[in-house]
């Protein structure tokens, strides 16, 4: 990293990721707090020789980018809760026909339209399971305006190598925060290209997978003709209903990313040589809870933070093999059931001292609010 | 020297707090300091409440929000309501035009509004604020508030806006020839 740091925005530097990461085309609805993504883009994309498309509203946005990146072009598009509501019907078409896309949502309190301006972490539920039908994604999140910008160009990564659509799963906070930020030279950070059929275009099989689980995906408009469709396909794209063929299908859809588990599972630690109790964070809300580990050291009590960097598939074995040397677990999150603590409870069972902090009232979770739950104040 | 400012710059959406907040943060990067700035404000796009918030840390800065104070700009009723009861050892600088006199002693006031009228740019009010507030704490150096202007405006607007900023300083001048801070 050679240029000096600037003060950068977090929406702007997720559009910078994008531009690092390749992208040609963006297509969306502006929606607070994530407005400052497709204004980004307005400017920049059309300079770096993409397209910036404002489409009438989020339905039609991601089906724009859907076809964009069928056309062979790194393709995203960013909203928020009531965009992504309005975008699950054609996600669940990306996944289904393996199509790369980034979706970055900035989350915001809720529910419907809810409070515009303010932050929330309460889509990590609709992120995963917010489609119908049996499937599997991929979700990152952002606690830093520099990781905005690395977790976008990872997203791009994981998209293109899973052939699979990865939602950039932002906060109000993350999104609007301006930070220092320092700007990777090009070639800094490995680019994933997705990969593309070889040989003879007549025998190509869009949807059937290589030795490594991946199946090659060519460009419309190559000569290699393919067909796409929502409804249950075979290897070769086209309608094929039998129990055999939808089995192996949903099975290829989730095994792809249960093989490469190990990759795409990233988490950060802090403060976790010596610990008693684990603080698991994702997003904003993890910069609250280091401080509450460190005001917890000063008082005598080991703490630590563990960051699901990604939030699904949600990291098993990462919060397992920490889990298992503390006696307290700790996760602050800014939604009212607490998903997060739902997925620890369910990976490490009922026997876990596992403790909630829960805010949402738009207002943003204090150190010391959790230092009180560290402290063993709040029993929820 | 301090080697960690928590700012806080309150008043109504319009009055060009988030935009001081930026150039505050991008002066302080200047002098290879790390910052964070954040804002919080309503739906409406004029009016209603809004705040910057500005840390500058030579530390790496874990947590994002202002949870103690060093310097407090108001430029609304609500904004001084909100802010009237910090420790006496907080300076809070705040309108003459808009807000009444306060008695404290940690309460600096300054006709912002009114000075910015009087150079024909109403909208410098802020520049004027940011001239005065860094001239006195030694938040950041004038002329890197200056530089960061320079880079972030067109010419024309850039002048109005350093024209305001230098007015500030030489007002904080007086302010501390007369022993205020």
């Amino acid at each position: 990293m050679q240029q000096a740091a600037k003060l950068m925005q977090g929406n702007q530097a997720i559009a910078e990721g994008a531009l690092y990461a390749g992208a040609g085309f963006f297509a969306g609805y502006p929606i607070t707090p994530s407005s400052e993504i497709a204004e980004e883009c307005s400017r920049r994309l059309p300079l770096a020789g993409g397209t910036y498309m404002q489409m009438e509203d989020e339905i039609a946005s991601i089906g724009a980018v859907i076809g964009a990146s069928l056309g062979g072009t790194k393709a995203f598009t960013a909203t928020s809760g009531p965009g992504f509501s309005l975008m699950q019907e054609n996600l669940g078409l990306a996944v289904m026909a393996e199509v790369p896309c980034v979706i970055v949502n900035v989350q915001r309190s809720g529910p419907s339209t809810g409070l515009a301006t303010k932050p929330a972490q309460s889509d990590v539920m609709q992120i995963r399971w917010g489609r119908h039908g049996d499937q599997s994604i991929i979700a990152l999140s952002p606690a830093s305006v520099q990781e905005c910008f690395e977790l976008m160009v990872q997203a791009f990564n994981f998209a293109e190598k899973y052939r699979v659509p990865v939602i950039l799963a932002a906060d109000e906070i993350v999104a609007h925060m301006r930070e220092n930020f320092l700007l990777p030279e090009a070639g800094e950070i490995p680019l994933v290209e997705r990969k593309k059929p070889l040989g003879d275009p007549a025998g190509y099989k869009p949807f059937q997978p290589d030795e490594d689980g991946i199946a090659p995906l060519a460009a419309y408009g190559s000569p290699y003709v393919f067909h796409v469709t929502s409804s249950m396909h075979g290897p070769d794209g086209f309608s094929n209903n039998s129990p055999a063929n939808a089995a192996w299908r949903v099975e290829q859809l989730h095994r792809k990313l249960e093989r490469y588990q190990a990759e795409i599972a990233l988490t950060k630690e802090f403060d976790t040589s010596d610990l008693d109790v684990l603080l698991i964070s994702f997003g904003a809300t993890t910069r609250a809870a280091r401080a509450a580990a460190r005001l917890a050291r000063q008082e005598g009590i080991k703490a630590g933070v563990l960051q699901l960097v990604t939030l699904w598939p949600f990291p098993e074995r990462e919060v397992r093999a920490l889990a298992g040397r503390v006696q307290r677990i700790i996760v602050p999150e800014m939604n009212y059931s607490g998903q997060v603590a739902g997925e620890v409870r369910r990976v490490l069972g009922s026997g876990a001292d596992i403790r909630q902090v829960n805010k949402y009232n738009g207002e943003i979770i204090t150190p010391r609010e959790i230092l009180r739950a560290i402290k063993g104040d709040v029993d929820k | 020297m301090k080697q960690r400012f928590e700012v806080i710059l309150a008043g109504s959406g319009g009055q060009g707090l988030v935009l001081s907040g930026i150039l505050l943060g991008e002066a302080a990067i200047l002098e290879g300091k790390n910052v964070v700035q954040t804002q919080s404000y309503g739906i409406a796009s004029r009016g209603g409440f809004s705040q910057a918030e500005v840390i500058i840390d030579r530390e790496e800065i874990i947590f994002q929000q202002v949870q103690s104070p060093d310097v407090v700009l108001v430029l609304t009723r609500e904004a001084m309501e909100k802010y009237s009861l910090l420790a006496a050892s907080v300076p809070v600088f705040y309108d003459t035009t808009l807000l009444d006199r306060q008695a404290g002693e940690n309460f600096y006031g300054f006709p912002f509004t009114a000075m910015a009228s009087e150079l024909g740019h109403a909208g410098t009010a802020n520049m004027i604020a940011l001239g005065v507030i860094s001239a006195l704490t030694g938040l950041v150096k004038p002329e890197n508030l200056a530089k960061a202007i320079d880079r972030r405006f067109s010419a024309e607007a850039a002048r109005r806006n350093r024209e305001a900023l230098w007015l500030g300083v030489g007002m904080a001048g007086k302010e501390r020839d007369n022993g205020g801070i």
